[in-house]
């Protein structure tokens, strides 16, 4: 399995739509079949569109705040007293996370297709507030659907999508989670495909969505790419990219750019409570691949394969699998998987929120973690940057049960 | 030589009626239950479709999510499964049997060791929800070698050259799905309208057999009985529910709506 150097890794897939052979692929009930090759034809269109390009640089720059900033953060650089720490500060983008990027580009795409209905899936809630803004923007009527535990733990993004004028619709099945979102929104999707336009809220499900998810994100690289240059004269020797990853769509956008480079990928996983079984990092501890949501990818399943339970703090990674193209770039060792458990996540949070101007959520303060246990045990010509992809302000009930109060 | 389900089909054209088919989730509520079940309502349905239970079904309305819990929280794995289709087949040996499902169970047991066990139980056809056509050309043919029919779907967003072609690749049964809509939803487009899809179909090879699901309850059922067959599924499971909240025997109150069922269509 490899990678092959200047073709867009989400074009890397064979005529079954599979990565390596392996990964994704359009497991779906005959009815999406239609759906699914209409919108993949309309999308190859578009993306050689000039008129389209011009359209969607336009509503990024304008209407999310392209580029958002790149820092240095001085001060914890500082203090771990190793290689230098840089943040790409993503939620600074409008809405405060990376999601806005493929909502935008869904809700242009369901303009083109000439649908006047559009929905999706959400987990910490971003990809729902993010689509509500932007089907409010477009003149979309919208239906988000969260899982039940995941309305009560991200209240203020629930506040967020209600206030922008979208329907929830609770999900009250399995675990209560993304994975059952992202279940009842196709189920939604199979029956009303006919007006209803599926936007997926990460880089998983059936191929289009996947293919997508990542050529909107890809602008977070595009912008990073500049910076780093600006900053650095040329893309450092010595260069680590971290992200976070539970669907993974933020952290193939902040690579993407960078694959022919040297720079290495980490991607950071939700390792789960400390002292529990229970986790959601299939690419760590070994999981077997499977079948979720219409694509073959590395799942937490059991032998039989029903999907498994997780867990995590950090509702965005809540997910059983994880994008078939991080399983490429996993086999292909491409890019290495490691996690962070709720302990670590919150800690990291802790440290970077006190020294920092920044207040990263707990889905990349996972990766911040992972940024400061490698730090110290590097020079300090190397660099490492952070994708810091969410606004903690999201996860304030939840800091505030954990640590007492939460500052902003 | 033609499959059980081919000869089912047969007899029922001998007679000028549509076949019964009916859907059932293994396991639900019980393994022996469901087995009850089975052997209660194959005295009057044609073809028993026996759903073997995932627990993240993309396709599967509320009313067979909860069948499909219940099973899996009570226990239910794939040899168990096999087990019912196994005791069914003692006795009815010339009942025709189809598993439905998702596919990442038959993924994780591997194809041809999960066709093996098919073979061993006696099932005689296969639906797999999520391998949709060219993509289970493969595994079509594998089942096809073990004498397993691999039954096709079709749907309202099918185009007719994609239907020819998965007609002609099609074994015993060709499944018509009548609308835009998961399993158990109710009936959005007249039964008139799915007949002249169904006859379009039938129009491209009037000697392949097709059924019409989704949306068939003891209300519409007759109105639709010019079809080859008629999969009654959801009202089913529901009916399940309902019976084990009220304490009742449920494979003598299934019986009883089978019976009630057939005679609509006769």
């Amino acid at each position: 399995m490899k990678i092959k150097k200047g073709k867009l890794l989400i074009d890397q897939h064979d005529k079954n739509f599979m990565y390596g052979g392996k990964f994704g692929g359009n497991f779906i009930p005959e009815t999406l079949k239609k759906p699914i090759d209409d919108l993949t034809k309309l999308f190859a269109k578009l993306r050689k569109d000039k008129k389209f390009l011009k359209e969607r640089d336009e509503y990024f720059k304008s209407y999310i705040g392209s580029p958002t900033p790149f820092i240095k953060l001085e001060n914890l650089t500082d203090y771990l007293k190793g290689a230098q720490i840089y943040a790409k500060v993503v939620s600074e983008a409008n809405g405060g996370a990376h999601k806005i990027y493929n909502a935008t580009v869904h809700c242009l795409i369901a303009k083109k297709a000439g649908k006047k209905f559009i929905v999706g899936d959400t987990g910490a809630g971003y990809a729902g507030k993010m689509l509500s803004m932007a089907a409010k923007k477009f003149g979309l009527k919208c239906k988000i659907f969260m899982g039940a535990k995941d309305i009560k733990r991200q209240r203020p993004n629930v506040e967020a999508i209600k206030k922008n004028g979208a329907t929830i619709i609770p999900v009250i099945t399995g675990s209560q989670t993304l994975v059952d979102a992202v279940s009842e929104c196709m189920r939604y999707w199979v029956s009303n495909c006919d007006t209803t336009h599926m936007c997926v809220g990460s880089t998983v499900g059936p191929n289009i969505f996947i293919k997508i998810c990542a050529w909107s994100t890809a602008q977070i690289s595009r912008e990073l790419f500049k910076q780093v240059e600006d900053e650095f004269g040329k893309i450092p020797k010595k260069i680590k990219l971290l992200n976070c990853v539970g669907g993974g769509s933020s952290a193939i956008g902040f690579w993407n750019e960078f694959m022919d480079t040297d720079a290495e990928f980490v991607g950071i996983e939700a390792g789960g409570p400390k002292n529990s079984d229970l986790h959601a990092a299939p690419l760590t501890n070994g999981s077997k691949i499977g079948i979720l949501h219409g694509a073959a990818q590395y799942v937490i399943q059991d032998k039989e394969g029903q999907i498994g339970s997780t867990e995590s703090i950090s509702a965005g990674l809540d997910y059983p699998g994880i994008s078939p193209l991080h399983c490429f770039l996993k086999d292909t060792k491409r890019a290495r998987y490691t996690s962070a458990n709720d302990e670590e996540a919150l800690k990291a949070y802790q440290l970077v929120s006190k020294l920092e101007n920044i207040s990263p959520s707990l889905e990349p303060s996972h990766a911040f973690h992972e940024a400061i246990r490698l730090a110290p045990k590097l020079k300090s010509s190397d660099v490492i940057i952070v994708n810091s992809c969410g606004d903690s302000i999201k996860d304030k009930d939840i800091i505030k049960q954990k640590l007492g109060s939460y500052k902003r | 030589m033609n499959s059980k389900i081919a000869k089912t089909f047969e007899n029922c054209r001998r007679k000028k009626r549509a076949a019964l088919i009916t859907y059932t989730v293994a396991g639900d509520n019980t393994k022996n239950n469901s087995l009850k079940i089975l052997n209660a309502i194959s005295k009057n349905a044609d073809i028993l479709e026996l759903g073997f239970p995932h627990n993240t079904p993309i396709a599967d309305g509320g009313q067979i999510q909860e069948s499909s819990h219940r099973a899996l929280r009570n226990g239910i794995k794939l040899k168990d499964v096999f087990q019912i289709v196994k005791k069914f087949k003692i006795f009815n040996p010339n009942k025709p049997l189809i598993l439905m499902g998702y596919f990442n169970l038959i993924y994780q047991s591997g194809e041809s060791n999960f066709l093996k066990k098919c073979k061993d139980a006696g099932v005689d056809g296969l639906i797999i929800v999520d391998l949709p056509y060219p993509e289970n050309k493969k595994f079509s043919i594998k089942c096809k070698k073990k004498s397993i029919d691999f039954i096709q779907l079709v749907s309202p967003t099918t185009s007719h050259d994609r239907m020819k072609k998965i007609i002609r690749d099609s074994h015993g049964m060709i499944y018509y799905i009548s609308m835009l809509s998961t399993t158990g939803g109710k009936l959005k487009v007249t039964p008139k309208k799915i007949l002249e899809n169904y006859n379009k179909i039938k129009s491209i090879n009037r000697s392949k057999n097709i059924v019409i699901g989704f949306g068939i309850t003891d209300k519409t059922i007759s109105a639709l009985k010019k079809a080859d067959g008629l999969v009654v599924g959801s009202q089913l499971c529901k009916t399940i529910t309902n019976s084990l909240k009220k304490r009742l025997n449920a494979a003598k109150v299934l019986n009883k709506m089978v019976y009630k069922l057939k005679k609509k269509i006769i």
